[in-house]
């Protein structure tokens, strides 16, 4: 897993609520068994103006100019402004898979799916939750500053906008150590194996037909 | 100290409390599909890891799987999409390769995995339960700690049989009165979403209880728990009593003899206390429910079948009118426009949502002796396994569903997202038993309405929305 420490990333704002999975990977996408090349098709429907499929070569289909992730000015983005409940709907991890091979590496909301909210992290991608008044407000900076950048500090739990203005998020502790480490969480677990086992030990004497 | 259903089964599971506040829960049931699972068996190959504890899991192919008996005839390797039949081929291939037990594509067992689970009694009272999919919040209604999980959390599972979890608060909606004749559980739980919309329940293990909740049968009770997504909340609860023990014995994964006594015995605990302190409560009065249909984007844009599309004029603030505005556009929907008004291209009766036994009884009752309107391009019923679709048959339902013009297929979860080849096309309306309005979900373009079992049978019958209480 990438390591997150710091980003001043270029902003990009997707001013829409309930951003659901389905929007940000169309379930065609979702036969591939690869867990990367997600990236070209990463908010396909509003992206495109034809009906995408897998395994097509996207640089000659039609752009909808209108979408925010197609103006020029957002080329490159590393950071996405959105709206409340991101991430809702299916549990697909091709979602944060998506979000990450397109080139983002932060995501700033007023609130997350519970879901996505798990499965973002694991794959080095920050979430970052925003009361919905500064979330406004940042709206209409980026919109108003072409160029516009934050800097994400994890470390200290800062995102900084270009005018020197400091705002702090809130951050689960051991999802903050594994992503400015890189970490699995399968090699963590695997240190309490002896726990485990005696836990399984204990409970097969209580419910045993689940051990059968 | 009383403890919620949500609190008992925590503490039963709990393997370690961490000092960084995460906690080490221990998963006794894992479902696999081959959609969310590739990838998973790749990350154990690539690290040497084996699964922890095999005769926990079980899997079975059901997003991608075509449902024509013809495409179904050769079985994986008669799946037409070629890039489908590699994702089947490599659940079977993986399932082989690391000994999981698996329903394959013909097997009568195989089906969508929130039917098989509880089908077979894989799923049980008390358990906790994963799958890479968000509706395994279905299983709740076993009184069993259940929710979807992500691809990196699946092989967690695979590796470790835990999963590292923060506690959810606990949230209770209380159902109490009757319902009315040709209301349903979807009804009931399309409700609630419309009542505390799809972030409502974000953060909670949400329990559904009260007097309408407990005369539900278990096929009512999973389709409420498996909706508790579209709320927002991971977990759905329902408590364990007579109905959850009389619809799990004897099946072919339930205990037996005198393990099923000593199951018994604690199976009847699973219950919240009676003075058990939740962190937010919603009531309902079961009676005042009427049928539902979605006429949005979301599944939180639901109101009653007689009740008008709304004005986006009259929204509560500027981020719902802008997403009312976009959800209309999308739907090719007026403001004001009469919910009974909508004209239907297809109907889809399946899912994980409503494909089991007494969905398809329910539609049957509507259709039969009636006729599909000779306006609708295709009305669907896609049983939710091998063995609903036995049952089916056994009591004619099949013969009622074609004789009144529908098509009668194989098992999988089909048009419900439309990842095989049963999908809507560009600007069709669908009257679906699904459970997601998303765009595009059922198809690029699809327009979806999400309704019960009963409402979608009338809808193919007249071609547009009726309010089937009338009809009964």
């Amino acid at each position: 897993m990438q390591k997150f420490t710091q980003l001043n990333g270029l902003v990009a704002p997707l001013d829409r609520a309930n951003v659901d999975t389905d929007l940000i990977i169309p379930k065609q996408f979702l036969k591939s068994i690869k867990r990367t090349g997600f990236g070209p098709n990463l908010f396909d429907e509003l992206r495109y103006l034809d009906e995408g499929f897998p395994g097509q070569d996207a640089t000659n289909r039609p752009l909808n100019k209108d979408f925010v992730l197609n103006q020029p000015r957002y080329k490159n983005s590393e950071v996405l402004l959105s709206r409340a409940n991101f991430g809702c709907g299916s549990s697909r991890e091709h979602a944060p898979w998506a979000l990450v091979d397109y080139g983002f590496r932060a995501i700033i909301a007023p609130s997350f799916a519970d879901i996505f909210f798990n499965n973002a992290p694991k794959n080095g991608l920050l979430l970052i939750q925003l009361d919905e008044a500064t979330v406004e407000r940042l709206f209409k900076e980026v919109e108003a500053t072409e160029g516009y950048k934050l800097l994400v500090d994890l470390p200290a739990q800062t995102v900084t906008t270009p005018s020197g203005e400091v705002l702090s998020f809130e951050m689960d502790p051991f999802r903050k150590h594994c992503l400015i480490e890189g970490l699995d969480d399968i090699g963590l677990t695997l240190k309490d194996a002896a726990d485990i086992k005696a836990y399984e030990e204990a409970r097969a004497k209580v419910t045993p037909w689940i051990f059968a | 100290m009383a403890q919620t259903l949500y609190d008992k089964l925590w503490d039963a599971h709990l393997v370690k409390q961490r000092d960084d506040g995460t906690a080490l829960i221990y998963i006794d049931r894992h479902l696999l599909h081959e959609v969310t699972s590739p990838q998973a068996f790749e990350g154990l190959r690539l690290a040497g890891r084996k699964p922890w504890r095999l005769s926990a899991n079980l899997a079975t192919p059901d997003h991608n799987v075509p449902t024509t008996v013809k495409e179904r005839a050769q079985g994986v390797s008669g799946i037409e999409d070629e890039i489908s039949r590699i994702q089947v081929q490599t659940l079977d291939d993986n399932c082989e390769a690391f000994g999981i037990t698996e329903f394959k594509i013909n097997d009568i067992r195989q089906g969508i995995v929130h039917v098989v689970g509880p089908e077979q009694g894989a799923t049980l009272p008390g358990m906790t339960l994963v799958c890479g999919d968000s509706h395994t919040a279905t299983h709740g209604a076993f009184a069993a700690l259940a929710h979807g999980v992500g691809t990196s959390e699946v092989e967690h599972v695979l590796a470790t049989q835990c999963l590292i979890q923060r506690k959810m608060k606990n949230l209770l909606i209380q159902v109490d009165g009757k319902l009315q004749k040709g209301v349903t559980a979807k009804d009931i739980v399309l409700a609630v979403i419309g009542e505390i919309g799809t972030a409502g329940g974000t953060g909670y293990a949400m329990e559904f209880a009260g007097s309408a909740i407990s005369e539900l049968s278990m096929e009512g009770r999973m389709t409420i728990c498996n909706m508790a997504i579209e709320a927002g909340a991971r977990v759905g609860l329902v408590a364990c009593d007579q109905t959850t023990l009389d619809y799990v014995e004897g099946r072919p994964f339930a205990p037996k003899g005198k393990e099923w006594e000593q199951a018994v015995t604690w199976w009847k605990t699973l219950h919240s206390d009676a003075d058990a302190k939740f962190d937010k409560v919603v009531k309902l009065d079961a009676a005042k429910i009427e049928p539902q249909v979605s006429w949005g984007t979301s599944p939180e844009m639901v109101g009653s079948v007689n009740s008008l599309v709304p004005d986006p004029a009259k929204a509560a603030d500027e981020n719902q009118r802008k997403s009312w505005e976009s959800a209309l556009n999308y739907m090719g929907l007026q403001a004001n426009q009469a919910i009974t008004d909508i004209k239907l291209d297809r109907v889809f009766i399946g899912s994980c949502t409503n494909s089991r036994i007494e969905d398809l009884r329910a539609a049957a009752e509507v259709a039969k002796g009636r006729k599909v309107a000779s306006t609708l391009m295709q009305a669907l019923v896609v049983p939710g396994s091998g063995l609903v679709k036995k049952q089916a048959e056994e009591e004619g339902l099949d013969k009622i569903f074609i004789e009144a013009g529908f098509e009668w297929r194989e098992p999988g979860c089909s048009m419900c997202l439309a990842m095989n080849a049963d999908k809507l096309g560009q600007g069709e309306h669908c009257a679906s038993t699904s459970n997601r309005n998303f765009e595009g979900r059922q198809g690029y373009g699809g327009r979806t309405h999400l309704v019960s079992p009963a409402m979608a049978a009338a809808a193919a019958i007249a071609g547009h929305f009726v309010d089937v209480r009338e009809w009964s």
